[in-house]
């Protein structure tokens, strides 16, 4: 007989809900998607979840299993250990919509906030030159597949649910990409600081763990903000220059070269 | 009055789709000062552009200075066995450049060049290293960028909302019926040009590298709608996707692996690509694998890896191999990096391939080989367009991207397709937005309305019916077996009627459940445009008596060089046809070259 697995997925939508199990036969390979998949088919058609590619590569398959924020399409079942039920539920941080899928459009709204790239002007030739070295760190951004994951774990939008105040690690991230462009000329750190909370980040780092872009978010581009939005407003150098030449905005100190 | 029933929506321009081509067609509408709706299936950006790995072809000559557009035009019209319309290969070729350099300026990031320059990769069938490319995961860099400029230039945005019907009054587009995924409920928008970007068709075979998305919606739409459809026998089975485990065969390997090195090899460690060299690329194609191994280290006397021929040929060869016994346990071939490049280079160029083999296939291609075959990839056919407007033969409809026709005739390159994406995209929202400042406010009809909500609901009302899903299995299980990578005239005839069955068995379908967020409706929905799309792949296939390209009749083994070297095929409902109706399919001879086309076309 073909080996089977159980799967305790949360049915219902706002009003309320409950755990439903469902057994379906398992195979070689198999991911905690291709089972949400198998019971819609066979057992409860109406049952709904969010997914494309089923590659690790859109970032649409994001949930819980077994309390933890996973792509269902990345997740292979054979990880949990046989016999036990495995525990599929909808993304906590973000109003639940019906079963495995969620309201996530605070995200599309906070990235509208962000502003985009005002890069300096091309080369005669209509394109840009940049070193690879000077792009390494940002491209690993750059791999976001923007599944929320991030979100769905920072204690900051899912105990403290600070969603106005504070836009969450992947547009971080993003700021992070925006800030350290070689060829962006806009400085975005006073909306750092305030419009978009970096400081309410404690840095616990749960956002890095649950990646599944393994991204360094935490110390590669949310740590680096954090220190440039201290030097510009906290340094005590800062601060006076600030008071002799009575500018109100950020200003750099002058550099000296050696 | 209907609309005030349902919600309702008024844009000058309404772009259907929000992969690249929708993205890119919606930035250039915005940018001439229309008012543009932009409707996804998806949440926004997560259309299947994110799957294309390799890179985007353009003749920047960043890593070898003699590409130009004219070796890159020639490349394609090659690749496409001269079925391409040639103003849209010229087109396509001329503009990539411009259209790759200004994704820069809105943040895209490609890998460089020593003198910081964007860095350009091998790929079949262009014979020049032309891949803008992000490591595997260009499409995902290409997609955001485009999102992340385009969600300022103050369109409005759809977000998982399917189009089921386009709405027509007198030969011209005013409009489109679909539905919220979310409530089920639906909603009208009113439109004075509407461009099509919806996509392939890749679902309709049992092993596919597409996203549930992928089901010919545009192609189908336009087709209700009164366009025509061209080329639809020709369906790219891309040669390396995934065999191994169940759970994950079709997916896809980027022709990147075999772009930076990487050889297929049969059970018997031969590599296997050297017996299956066309005699069209013969001359510039290593003959042996000393000299093949010359070119990937740079040798430009030397000839190319026939691992790089286009897809089609290596598709086709691995079919063969394995038909012969010599494949791999999984029955695939073997595909191998870890013998041409180090484990750090590997997963520098390849990381989201090293990845996914690592996660769900528990192979380690730093130091093993991966398992390959064929897999239903991308559709060369699709609606009929103008190939200097992209605009349909209905007034103000317009189609960009792979559910358009034309660009690549019977056979794409790989890379071919983003920069077809950002090309026509913006093309057609150039000319959408410019058709639309000509056009009368858009009138729809309330009879039209109406019947596109009966037809949704349908599926609701039944007492009892077929599973939606069961339905799909089936059509893609046909579809695998009589319409797939070999044809043959009885196998396509048994095919046509196992879509006449399953046509019947989709008008009875049953759904149940609420309407917010229903995947067994929104299966049961889609099936019409499988369907329909499957039909019309069908039916030309079996008209085209030859083979070329992707199409392959085992009943008419070779390239044509007479009739079928002249025609396309075209489809279109026949004319007076209530609902679906019959479809008519027309040989249409190729446009004619000009003579500067046809000297640059014999300089190759």
């Amino acid at each position: 007989m073909a080996a089977t697995a159980t799967f305790r997925i949360y049915r219902g939508d706002a009003s309320g809900g409950e755990f439903v199990e469902y057994s379906t036969e398992t195979y070689p390979g198999m991911v905690v998607l291709d089972a949400v998949h198998d019971i819609q088919a066979k057992q409860a058609p109406d049952l709904a979840v969010r997914w494309n590619c089923k590659a690790g590569r859109c970032g649409s398959c994001g949930a819980e299993v077994n309390g933890k924020p996973r792509l269902l399409c990345m997740t292979r079942v054979d990880k949990f250990p046989a016999g036990e039920p495995i525990t599929v539920t909808p993304m906590r941080a973000f109003p639940h919509l019906r079963d495995l899928v969620t309201d996530v459009s605070w995200n599309f709204k906070v990235a509208k906030k962000i502003p985009p790239l005002k890069p300096i002007p091309p080369e005669s030739d209509g394109a840009w030159r940049m070193q690879q070295y000077d792009i390494d760190r940002i491209q690993e951004f750059r791999k976001c597949i923007e599944c929320f994951l991030c979100q769905d774990v920072c204690h900051v939008v899912r105990d403290h649910d600070r969603k106005e105040e504070f836009v969450g690690p992947r547009f971080l991230i993003h700021l992070a990409t925006l800030d350290m462009h070689p060829l962006d000329t806009l400085d975005r750190r006073p909306m750092l600081r305030e419009a978009f909370g970096v400081g309410y980040c404690n840095i616990t780092r749960c956002c890095t763990e649950v990646c599944p872009e393994h991204i360094t978010i935490t110390d590669n581009a949310i740590i680096p903000l954090k220190e440039r939005v201290a030097d510009d407003f906290y340094d005590p150098l800062q601060w006076l220059w600030r008071k002799v030449t009575g500018s109100k905005g950020r200003r750099r100190l002058p550099v000296v070269k050696a | 009055m209907t609309e005030a029933r349902f919600e309702t929506h008024e844009h000058d321009v309404l772009i259907i789709g929000a992969g690249g081509a929708g993205l890119r067609a919606a930035i250039e509408a915005s940018a001439a000062n229309v008012s543009v709706g932009l409707v996804c299936k998806s949440l926004l950006g997560k259309a299947h552009t994110v799957m294309a790995e390799g890179g985007v072809a353009a003749a920047l000559g960043n890593v070898e200075p003699r590409d130009n557009w004219k070796v890159h035009f020639r490349d394609t019209m090659k690749g496409g066995r001269f079925l391409n319309q040639w103003r849209m290969a010229q087109l396509h070729a001329m503009e990539a450049p411009d259209r790759v350099k200004e994704l820069e300026g809105w943040g895209a990031l490609f890998d460089r060049t020593p003198d910081g320059k964007i860095l350009q990769r091998n790929f079949g069938g262009h014979k020049y290293p032309r891949l803008a490319h992000v490591g595997d995961r260009t499409g995902l860099e290409m997609i955001r960028t485009l999102q992340q400029h385009g969600i300022h230039l103050g369109m409005s945005v759809y977000m998982e909302c399917t189009v089921s019907r386009l709405l027509v009054e007198g030969g011209r587009v005013v409009g489109a019926f679909g539905y919220w995924r979310e409530t089920g409920r639906f909603v009208v928008f009113k439109a004075k040009s509407v461009v099509l970007a919806t996509g392939g068709i890749g679902r309709i075979f049992k092993i596919n590298s597409n996203s549930w998305e992928c089901t010919g919606d545009g192609q189908a739409l336009a087709y209700l709608a009164g366009a025509e459809l061209m080329d639809m026998e020709f369906m790219q089975f891309h040669p390396t996707g995934m065999v191994w485990p169940p759970s994950v065969r079709g997916t896809l390997i980027t022709e990147g692996v075999r772009g930076e090195g990487g050889t297929l090899r049969n059970k018997d460690q031969k590599r296997f690509m050297f017996d299956y060299i066309l005699e069209l690329y013969a001359k510039e194609t290593a003959k042996t694998e000393e000299e093949a191994d010359r070119w990937l280290a740079g040798d430009r006397s030397a000839g190319r890896t026939p691992d790089l021929l286009p897809r089609d040929v290596v598709a086709r060869a691995i079919h063969a191999e394995v038909k012969a016994g010599r494949g791999s346990p999984h029955g695939g071939v073997f595909l191998d990096i870890f013998t041409r490049r180090s484990a750090a280079d590997i997963k520098r160029k390849l990381p989201a391939m090293y990845h996914q083999f690592k996660e769900l296939g528990d192979v380690d291609i730093t130091r093993e080989p991966m398992e390959v075959g064929p897999t239903g990839h991308y559709t060369m056919g699709g609606v009929r367009v103008d190939p200097d407007t992209q605009e349909t033969c209905v007034k103000g409809l317009f189609a960009a991207g792979e559910c358009a026709a034309g660009l690549h005739g019977s056979n794409r390159l790989g890379g071919n397709s983003l920069s077809d994406l950002l090309v026509f995209g913006r093309i057609a929202g150039e000319h959408a937005a410019r058709a639309a400042k000509g056009a009368p406010a858009p009138a729809v009809d309330d009879g039209a309305i109406e019947a596109a909500s009966r037809e949704a609901l349908a599926p609701f009302a039944r007492e009892e019916g077929q599973n939606p899903f069961a339905l799909h299995e089936d059509l893609k299980d046909q579809m695998q077996k009589y319409v797939g990578i070999i044809r043959v005239k009885e196998d396509l005839e048994e095919g046509l009627r196992h879509l006449e069955r399953l046509k019947d068995l989709a008008g009875k379908v049953k759904v149940e459940g609420p309407r917010h967020y229903n995947a067994a409706w929104h299966q049961a929905l889609d099936l019409r445009n499988m369907l329909l799309v499957s039909e019309a792949m069908a039916r030309a296939a079996l008209h085209r008596k030859e083979s070329r390209g992707a199409h392959t009749r085992e009943d008419f083994p070779e390239q044509d060089k007479g009739h079928w070297s002249k025609v396309n095929l075209v489809l279109r409902k026949k004319p007076g046809a209530e609902g679906e109706g019959e479809m008519d399919l027309a040989e249409v001879p190729l446009p004619e070259y000009p003579a500067d086309i046809k000297a640059v076309l014999d300089e190759g």
